[in-house]
């Protein structure tokens, strides 16, 4: 029975509790259940509060009873990233700078999903203020692969993507700034959005590329990704970055998600596939073939300037850093060191305590690419090859309706095993990080395994406000891959 | 002696707190004083995850200001972090425009000595939010109030066209007066709505010899008299350490001095070796503002005519003298009420005397503007006329002034209810002058025209009448009969 529920996708879960076939309060039950066993050696989780996740879905449960319908999400568990404000709870940032922090506020994309009835039942592990791909930089505690435990669950949006995975919630959010959501997505076998620069509220988000940051979801299938975002969509009055209603109004994503496109164009750049591990290529090739196969024409183009994206991604969101990460000081929360003499004695030592290596390593990048002298060789240049980024995509979608590539050029790699050399952790970064540049949503699809059993992504890129579109690609694929939902050996 | 020519180049830096009900990225109440602390909300405490949102009235309010300083209004602005590490600093960056602020190149005249005015270039003004405030009282810790944190500030930077304190007090009246006009500012300098530091200055030649000294910037004014003696006494300060030091710009340090209002002297306060580096960079939290033509025309449309026009209008048009002129457009609501009341008929010159001279003496001792005291336009133009008519005489006036400050009455109801109508009836008056010849023979001889005690009896006479009438006699009328008689 329990293990029937894990395996249930958020939308067939919710339609069984409005059914009353099952309770929400059994559905949280059945994942703590799991918790239990998994987590000690997953560690997805920053916190969790079962009991508050009890009394949430017994209400939610009773409001089914008196014939409401509670949303979109009425009575599913989900998790969310721990740098998303949340009134209960705590909301790290996986950081010791934030270990105790309690916000006054909960995040927009949050407040929308309790709003459609979901089950916030706790906040995900990640790297410390979404800086990284492994999750090794939390400054709280490791997280591992569901389907591998030595192997790192990616990141930044590690504990997101490995407790969807090991059917420890049913979907979860998470923010990608360079990749953050899709990278771990692929990681662990599941579906990561990122939505369209300015489609989800940023409000309540602990910023750590401003321009760049995204929520969006993860989740067991791409149908729950466009649920999901159904919910979290929409212009926010506290964002000012969200996109107007009047421009580009959040759309129905499930609508006709089913509906295959006709004559659907894919464009690739061939040198991405090849520079890929050749699992990882051999995995993306039989994705096109994939398409091919139900009609896709395939077009070849050139992205002359994405081999600048990585230089460009870590000016721009280590400058943004530098200054977003300036109210850490230990003056009006957070840690405070207790070894203080003078007010600038607050700010270094507190700083110096609370933050860990690989923030402080941005924080000084940043700091350097802002310095006047410096500004205009490094910031300036930066925002220039941003927007020619920003022109490859736009020449790309007048041939295509989408761009497909993998998400990373390998798969999971060993917990450790890149720790030494944050330049080499970088650059696997290469294909996800131009579409937070550029704005343009792109989803992760899983498409295979390496002989080592570790998933594969497919990554699909579309144009912007356009995820109808970019879904319902997807979701072409799942249908018509023949790939089936598979679950980690460690739920076994 | 040293034969020393040289000239004070004073620049402004202002601060003018734009008058919103909330504040500029956060819908938290402003305002002054109260518990510390209790104005704030996660935004202007910088909390993590939260993002500003711009007033939009403060943006209005800064180009209708920017508009009465002649300044070029930009129709596309950004926002920029202006980042440093203080306690009163929520964020560790301040909010504020850097390359494209809203407005620049404009000027603000202001009057000189006869009648002159002269115009000082403003370089830019542009808009940002306020820190809060630190306080050292006691004990070996700092306290911090956040609650002016975020306040929408108008930050107005002029070229060095200042001289000496005198005109830079002249700036910063004429500043006040135009933002109290506009209603974007209350403009209290005791209160810090209205902050100025003067960057001054010295050049010239000593023996011919061409000299400069480093620029040194005031803090620490909290009213136009420290302003001007600041200003003045920084002046005389420069020169003197410069003849004992011989050591000008480039060979000492730009310095910050602060005004010690006790002793009335500038402090040294630190020095600034090097140019702070801010790290200005856009912020990405904020989009670019568009002033569209239509917001644009809908701001212009609430511009008001300011006060050194009306003050113009007032001299040439009314007659006016130049000090009277500058006293009653000291207030817009006064300035206004003042076109009202000629408007509604009133002589110029009497109305402007019953409120310089009556009416401000009176709210002043209400403790209210003149406009509070609550005396409709009209029925001062209707006091002013019954002057003109003979109907009271100006003490008569003076003293229904206070009278209508009590009473919503007529005041010709007033005047008669207090027996304040002066006789203006020949008839009556002649038998009154009649009886006073009688009894005073001699001086009636004294009187007649030609005679070298004419005035002087003339004057008796009069009074005799007056005291007769109990000195509700129109003085215009016996004068005219005392003519008649004793031509
Ligand atoms: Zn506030």
């Amino acid at each position: 029975m329990s293990d029937n529920i894990l395996s249930l996708s958020c939308k067939q879960l919710r339609d069984k509790i409005l059914a009353r076939e099952i309770t929400s309060v059994e559905a949280v039950e059945a994942v703590f259940n799991n918790i239990e066993k998994v987590e000690p050696k997953v560690g997805a989780y920053v916190s969790l509060d079962k009991d508050r996740a009890l009394d949430e879905a017994a209400k939610i449960d009773k409001r089914i009873a008196n014939g409401e319908n509670p949303g979109l999400l009425a009575g599913v568990p989900v998790a969310v990233k721990d740098n998303m404000a949340t009134e209960f709870g705590t909301t790290s940032c996986a950081s010791k700078i934030l270990a105790d922090f309690k916000a006054p506020y909960t995040a927009t994309a949050v407040s929308k999903l309790i709003d459609a009835g979901a089950i916030v039942i706790g906040k995900l592990n990640m790297d410390e203020f979404a800086m990284g791909s492994s999750t090794e930089n939390s400054g709280i505690k490791q997280t591992y692969n569901p389907w591998n435990l030595d192997c790192v669950p990616g990141g930044s949006s590690g504990g997101s993507a490995a407790a969807v995975a090991a059917q420890m919630c049913f979907a979860s959010l998470g923010s990608d700034t360079g990749g953050s959501i899709r990278q771990p997505a692929s990681f662990c076998g599941v579906v990561g959005l990122k939505p369209t620069y300015g489609r989800v509220s940023r409000w309540g988000l602990v910023a750590y590329g401003s321009s760049l940051d995204q929520i969006g979801p993860l989740s067991k299938d791409v149908t729950d990704a466009a649920l999901m975002l159904n919910v979290i969509a929409g212009d926010d009055e506290r964002d000012s970055t969200c996109v107007d209603e009047s421009i580009a109004p959040a759309k129905d994503y499930l609508g006709e998600l089913d509906t295959p496109i006709d004559g659907l164009k894919i464009a690739i750049v061939p040198e991405f596939i090849e520079s890929a591990s050749d699992e990882v290529a051999a995995a993306i090739n039989s994705s096109i073939e994939v398409y091919k196969r139900q009609g896709a024409e395939i077009v070849e183009i050139s992205m002359p300037h994405f081999e600048y994206a990585i230089a460009t991604y870590y000016i721009v969101a280590t400058a943004e850093a530098s200054s977003n990460l300036a109210r850490f000081d230990g003056v009006r929360y957070g840690h405070r060191s207790d070894d203080i003499k003078d007010y600038m004695g607050v700010y270094s030592k507190s700083r110096e305590e609370g933050f860990g290596q690989e923030v402080k390593r941005r924080i000084m990048l940043g700091t350097y690419a802002l310095s006047s002298g410096y500004y205009d060789a490094y910031y300036l240049k930066a925002l220039k090859v941003r927007n020619l980024i920003r022109q490859d995509f736009t020449q790309a979608f007048e041939k295509a309706d989408c761009i497909i590539m993998p998400v990373s050029p390998t798969t999971a790699f060993k917990v450790g095993e890149k720790t030494q050399d944050p330049l080499e952790m970088y650059m696997a970064d290469i294909y996800t990080i131009a579409a937070n540049l550029s704005g343009v949503p792109a989803v992760s699809v899983p498409c295979g395994f390496d002989k080592d059993g570790m998933p594969i992504g497919l990554q699909i890129l579309g144009p912007s406000f356009q995820e109808d579109k970019l879904l319902r690609v997807a979701r072409m694929y799942e249908v018509n891959s023949g790939i089936e939902y598979r679950k980690p050996a460690i739920l076994d | 002696m040293a034969n020393i020519k040289y000239k004070t180049l004073i620049g402004l830096e202002i601060h003018v707190q734009l008058k919103t009900k909330t504040k500029m990225f956060c819908s938290c109440p402003t305002g002054f004083g109260g518990e510390a602390n209790t104005r704030v909300c996660p935004v202007c405490l910088g909390m993590p995850g939260v993002l500003p949102v711009m007033n939009k009235k403060a943006y209005e309010f800064s180009v209708l200001a920017a508009l009465a300083l002649n300044c070029n209004i930009a129709r596309f602005t950004k926002w920029d972090r202006k980042s440093y590490y203080y306690p009163d600093l929520p964020k560790n960056y301040q909010i504020s425009q850097y390359d494209l602020p809203m407005s620049e190149n404009g000027y603000i005249e202001i009057p000189t000595d006869g009648g002159e005015t002269k115009k000082v270039r403003i370089l830019r003004a542009h808009l940002e939010e306020d820190a809060g405030k630190n306080s050292h009282a006691t004990g070996n810790y700092s306290q911090v109030d956040l609650n002016r944190a975020g306040t929408p500030l108008l930050e107005i930077v002029t070229e060095p066209d200042l001289r000496n304190g005198r005109e830079v007090r002249s700036l910063a009246q004429q500043l006040q007066r135009i933002v109290r006009y506009l209603g974007v500012s209350e403009a209290d300098m005791q209160k810090g709505h209205m902050r100025f530091e003067p960057n001054i200055n010295l050049v010239g030649e000593i023996d011919g010899k061409e000299f400069k000294t480093a620029i040194a910037e005031i803090k620490n004014l909290n009213s136009f008299r420290a302003l001007e003696r600041s200003v003045d006494y920084e002046t005389n300060r420069q020169l003197e350490e410069y003849l004992e030091t011989r050591k000008g710009m480039g060979q000492v340090p730009k310095t910050t001095r602060g005004w010690d209002a006790d002793r009335e002297i500038t402090v040294h306060q630190r020095s600034k070796e090097a140019a702070n580096d801010y790290r200005y960079f856009p912020d990405p939290d904020l989009v670019p503002v568009v002033l569209d033509d239509a917001w644009f025309e809908q701001i212009k449309s609430r511009m008001v005519e300011l006060p050194l026009a009306k003050e113009r209008k007032f001299i040439s048009k009314y007659g006016l003298s130049e000090y009277d002129a500058g006293v009653l457009t000291s207030e817009r609501s006064m300035a206004e009420y003042f076109e009202e009341a000629i408007e509604a008929g009133g002589d110029a010159k009497r109305v402007c005397n019953f409120i310089t001279q009556t009416g401000l003496k009176l709210a002043n001792e209400a403790g209210k503007s003149f406009v509070d005291l609550g005396i409709e336009a009209k029925k001062l133009a209707k006091l002013s006329q019954m002057v003109s008519d003979g109907d009271i005489n100006a003490s008569a006036a003076t003293s229904l002034i206070s009278k209508m400050v009590e009473s919503d009455e007529d005041p010709m109801v007033l005047a008669e209810k207090f027996n304040l109508i002066q006789k203006s009836d020949t008839a009556e008056l002649e038998a009154i002058v009649e009886q006073v010849f009688a009894e005073n023979p001699q001086a009636v001889e004294d009187a007649r025209a030609g005679s070298k005690k004419e005035k002087k009896s003339r004057g008796f006479l009069m009074g005799q009448v007056m005291q007769k009438t109990k000195g509700q006699a129109n003085p215009k009328v016996v004068s005219g009969i005392l003519a008649k008689k004793l031509s």
